[in-house]
């Protein structure tokens, strides 16, 4: 009754090849999408704007960046950490090599740096599979973080090796650096994640997007039917990368403001696996879903005892914080192994029917 | 059946979070603490946390607060992680009317919080861990590191290395090794490391130990068996330490050559290496053991039921090193208190009170801390204290044992790194360094 | 000459801290060989096992019973995955049981750190410590201890490799690991498999917790060592158990003569990647791993 496909004709092409072909979709994504530019920045508090959705819009961002990879292409890929590090160690070279640039333009340069390194660690993929591939990405997990902590040009010479992100503008508004305000940053971010978003959309469903999921589904396949693993891989590989980079850009600048090789270590990875896990393979919608149930998750069981006015050591919280977790996750994978995209999938379906259920 | 659990889950778990309450009233000085004690570090970061809360807990007990003003304390679970770090930061921050210090207890979490928490007028105290430029007062108003930082306890070892050898000229020409955690804290002191081998005519070679694989380490000291180095120094921290000692005993390296900084000679990284660690030296600014008056405040508190941990284990170096910390933080409160009034204090007056602390050693006797804290005085421009000096310590394999008197390090060498760091960071930042005179 | 022996000492250690590895890729071998699982939970099977282990000798319980309670303990844990994980996701993505063992880690890292502590637990049963001096002069050193740990880890891989081949159950684990389905038809009981499986990871678990354990302490930084056996068990292969033997050896080899041949010339600190990017070249000459069974694809 709520969620009606039923009686919208559609009398063009265009719109029957729309984004959002049902009226309701497109007014919820774009009330969403203007809830969270217009209201959220004047009623989240510091503490929701600064630690909760900031960074969980930047790893919304890596999670559609592996999900491509994943979800659409079936690359399995262990390396995200390392090429959002690729990102935020490039963008940082960039923006202090050139303090003119647009700050949009190095977050996008850094992106696409990584974007480059991502397609030349993604070459092996023409030949290795499976979890032999998912091991082999762990080489440029370790090796990548070696190399900018190695070498001291990534970093300007800094002699602590830990640069702070430098304070940009946009539109005279300060939007990385910790002067910035969390609303400015909040903003920032938002505009890149709905972009970004909207773009990742539209690519998975479009010719490349096609041939990803050919080869995701069988390669020899699809290969049989005219598609190159190569261009077809090593694409997946460099969108996914950017989306890493860019992301990786942005934790670094508007979110922790160091550019430090330990924020994207191996767990950085692993959390953003789960992330797309959670969230749903093949689904857009479930990398934003993922990546709030991952992150929150954690800092839920953290503070929950806190509330309810229970007195508990932090060593007990923490120690049941992982075994909830990791109970959840299981549990989670046991009752929808298709993640937090399907459930929405499965209330749009109950909506339609109700209140008149067969 | 399914979804529907799934979806109570989520509801609850929805309804939780929106239920995250910002601030509530100053009811008390409020001092929260990001400690780790889960994960890989946690057999070093609980000693750390427990110390520092008994210490404010044994302030509250004997004392009703400090000049009356009651503490609350409240831990938060960082895990060492640096992200988990910032949110526990932006956790705090605002409860109980506020936070008066944040001690983050991570090099990576407080280079991620200097400039929040300057921006948010909050004091940092990284007490002998963090950004060593932040000794820089003008560049860094907010920031504290004292009672001494890495460049200058790396000074103070080569001088003590000097002194074993029977004098700086011994130094020439002899072959150190610099075993160290491939980590921006491990990198830290190299730089003064380099200048030190020029100006005394020693070399070094440098073993980093990647932190994913720290428990491996033969081939490092396969290669530290062929050079034979005179001196081993280590930075290093977690299973690194007690996998290195271990591995020096295995290839018979002299364990009273190998010197490990302040964080790297505490209980869990002797314990695990048995005997073969006896004899193994480190470097530390406060005392150890459970032999000084304020212990028995302390004692007090625990028979009352209300000490923080297990008694027998308190008294160790990371937990002293915790009191020391704590020590401190009540101590600026009390400065502050001194200028503004006996009341609850906000972080701009603790930045006032941090930045005149004067903890002599009259005032350490009084606390019953003789030789457990150094003295320590902070000026504007100088946020690491007027004379940052450690004491060597040794493992006798049952305790630490204090074995040298305050070796000075050497600020002069190190005064103008520190100002130059400082100046190249103002200079990134756009920040004007402020006037101190 | 002394370089030489010198180099002769760094294979010799490569190929012990080779076998150490061999003993954590083996936990994973058997249960992917069995079951298809990419098991991320052996490290911490392994911290948790040694905890379990050291946890009871500290309460006095003898060296004999705290093993066999260890074991028991393991076993439990093979029967609760079974019954509380794995029975839910049968026919389910590879992926999602890889998710699903990523779980059980955060699961028994809670755990084993909630009833033993975060505490490093020293860990001495007696396995000698000393060295042997050979070559000219004693130039050369050889950790008794390594000896020792090799030799178990070489009895380790016979036992299994014995009971593979010549018991009941090994041979329906191979028929197991070979094809589910024709395995189910000949009345080979998947569960059972996957319980004697696990169980039979959580003692190689055990076994591997209580010698990296006496050198290091048992610590959480055991539950990090899984991250080293992985190149090792692509390069041995995924389903081979003599392949983790002669993998371990190659990377351990390799590691170290690069570490200290190569490494200080770029910077050091080079054994972290090198030994994934020895297995990634490997794998792109033998996608499937040293011993790794053929992948063959069809449409």
């Amino acid at each position: 009754m709520f969620y009606r496909e039923a009686g919208i004709y559609k009398t063009s092409y265009a719109a029957d090849q729309a984004l959002f072909r049902i009226p309701l979709d497109r007014i919820f994504v774009i009330s969403v999408v203007l809830f969270a530019a217009l209201v959220i920045p004047v009623i989240g508090n510091e503490y929701w704007l600064g630690s909760i959705l900031i960074p969980t819009l930047i790893m919304a961002i890596a999670t559609i960046g592996l999900n491509i990879l994943l979800g659409y292409c079936g690359q399995l890929s262990l390396g995200t950490g390392a090429f959002m590090a690729a990102g935020a160690f490039l963008g940082y070279k960039i923006a202090t090599a050139f303090p003119w640039m647009p700050i949009w333009a190095v977050v996008i340069l850094g992106g696409l740096s990584a974007a480059l390194i991502g397609v030349a660690f993604g070459l092996p993929s023409l030949r290795i599979k499976g979890f032999y591939l998912a091991v082999t990405t762990l080489a440029a997990q370790f090796f990548l973080l070696w190399l900018f902590q190695k070498v001291p040009w990534f970093v300007n010479y800094s002699i602590a090796g830990v640069p702070t992100a430098p304070p940009r503008e946009m539109f005279g508004y300060l939007v990385t650096g910790a002067e910035a305000t969390v609303e400015a940053r909040y903003l920032f971010i938002l505009a890149f994640t709905v972009v970004l978003a909207l773009i990742a959309a539209n690519l998975v469903r479009g010719r490349i997007g096609r041939t990803w999921m050919a080869i995701r589904d069988m390669d020899i396949a699809a290969e049989l039917i005219g598609i190159k693993p190569l261009p077809t891989k090593l694409s997946a590989f460099a969108v996914s990368s950017f989306y890493c980079g860019v992301a990786g850009v942005l934790w670094s600048f508007c979110y922790i403001n160091t550019v430090e090789a330990t924020a994207f270590d191996i767990f950085r990875s692993f959390s953003v696996l789960f992330m797309v896990i959670i969230g749903g393979l093949g689904s857009i919608l479930g990398c934003f879903l993922g990546a709030f149930f991952i992150f929150l998750l954690p800092i839920f069981l953290n503070s929950a005892p806190g509330w309810v006015g229970l007195e508990v050591p932090t060593e007990l919280i923490s120690h049941l914080e992982f075994m909830v977790f990791g109970a959840l996750i299981v549990f989670f994978l046991i009752v929808e192994p298709h993640g937090l995209a399907r459930l929405w999938a499965i209330t749009k379906e109950k909506l339609r029917l109700w209140p008149f259920p067969y | 059946m399914n979804f529907r659990s799934v979806t109570m889950t989520m509801a609850a778990a929805a309804v939780g979070l929106f239920g995250l309450t910002g601030a509530a009233q100053a009811e008390g000085q409020f001092i929260p603490n990001l400690v780790y004690k889960t994960g890989p570090y946690a057999p070093s970061g609980t000693p750390t946390a427990h110390g520092f809360a008994d210490y404010l807990a044994m302030v509250n007990h004997r004392d009703g607060g400090i000049n009356g003003v009651e503490i609350i304390y409240e831990e938060c679970e960082t895990g060492y992680k640096t992200d988990r770090g910032v949110e526990c930061y932006d956790r705090v921050k605002n409860q109980h009317g506020g936070a008066t210090v944040i001690n983050p207890w991570s090099t990576g979490i407080t280079y991620a919080l200097i400039e929040k928490a300057t921006a948010d007028k909050i004091p940092l105290l990284s007490m002998g861990y963090g950004r060593t430029s932040a000794a820089d007062g003008r560049v860094f108003p907010y920031v504290f590191n004292f009672p001494s930082t890495y460049w200058n306890q790396m000074t103070a070892v080569i001088k003590y290395i000097a002194e074993q050898e029977g004098g700086y000229d011994k130094l020439k020409g002899q072959n150190l090794g610099f075993i160290y955690l491939d980590h921006p804290y491990g990198k830290e002191p190299i730089p003064t490391l380099d200048i030190l081998a020029e100006k005394y005519g020693f070399t070094y070679d440098k073993y980093p130990v990647p932190p994913a694989a720290m428990t491996e380490q033969k081939s490092i000291w396969l290669q530290v068996r062929r050079a034979r180095p005179a001196y081993m120094i280590m930075w290093g921290w977690g299973a690194m330490n007690s996998t290195a000692i271990n591995e020096a005993s295995n290839v018979k390296y002299p364990m009273e050559k190998f010197i490990g900084n302040w964080w790297a000679a505490a209980e869990p990284d002797v314990i695990p290496a048995g005997d073969g660690a006896i004899g193994y030296k480190g470097a530390t600014f406060n005392g150890v053991g459970t032999d000084f008056k304020v212990y028995e405040d302390i004692n007090a508190l625990y028979d009352a039921g209300k000490g923080s941990w297990n008694r027998e284990e308190i008294g160790g170096v990371l937990y002293s090193r915790g009191m020391a910390a704590a020590a401190y933080v009540v101590e600026a409160i009390r400065t502050a208190q001194a200028e503004y009034g006996n009341r609850v204090i906000t972080g701009e007056e603790m930045r006032w009170g941090m930045e005149n602390l004067d903890v002599t050693d009259a005032r350490i006797e009084e606390l019953g801390m003789t030789g457990l804290m150094p003295p320590v005085s902070i000026t504007c421009d100088n946020h690491e204290g007027q004379n940052p000096a450690i004491k060597i310590q040794q493992w006798n394999g049952k305790e630490w044992e204090i074995k040298t008197d305050w070796i000075k390090a050497d600020t002069a060498l190190t005064r103008p790194l520190i100002e130059q760091d400082a100046e190249q960071y103002a200079k990134e930042s756009s920040i004007t360094p402020r006037s101190c005179s | 000459m002394l370089e030489f022996w010198f180099f002769i000492e760094v294979v010799l250690n490569g190929m012990f801290a080779g076998t150490m590895y061999s003993l954590i890729a083996l936990g994973f071998v058997l249960i992917f060989k069995a079951s298809g699982v990419f098991n991320f939970a052996q490290g911490f099977m392994v911290l948790f096992a040694a905890l379990c282990f050291v946890g009871f000798l500290e309460m006095g319980v003898p060296l004999i019973l705290a093993l066999v309670i260890a074991a028991a303990i393991m076993v439990a844990w093979a029967f609760a995955v079974e019954r509380f994980v794995l029975r839910h996701l049968v026919n389910q993505e590879p992926i999602i049981l890889f998710m699903a063992t990523i779980g059980i880690a955060f699961f028994l890292e809670g755990f084993g750190e909630l009833l033993w502590g975060a505490d490093v637990h020293p860990l001495d049963i007696g396995i000698p410590d000393g060295a042997w001096f050979v070559g000219p002069d004693g130039v050369m050193m050889v950790q008794q201890f390594d000896v020792a740990a090799a030799v178990i880890a070489g009895g380790l891989v016979a036992v299994l490799a014995l009971f593979f081949t010549y018991t009941r159950i090994g041979r329906a684990l191979r028929a197991v690991a070979d094809d589910h389905q024709a395995a189910l038809s000949v009345g080979i009981p998947l569960n059972q498999i996957w319980i004697i499986v696990w169980a039979v990871a959580g003692l190689v678990a055990l076994v591997a917790g209580i010698i990296w354990g006496s050198r290091l302490g048992v610590q959480f930084s055991l539950s990090i060592l899984a991250l080293k056996a992985l190149p090792v068990l692509i390069l041995g292969g995924f389903t081979s158990v003599p392949g983790a033997i002669v993998g371990g050896l190659i990377i351990g080899v390799g590691e170290k003569v690069a570490e200290i041949y190569l490494g200080p010339y770029i910077g050091g600190g080079i054994e972290e990647w090198f030994a994934y990017v020895v297995a990634m070249l490997f794998l792109l000459y033998r996608p499937q791993g040293l011993f790794g069974d053929k992948i063959i694809e069809r449409v």
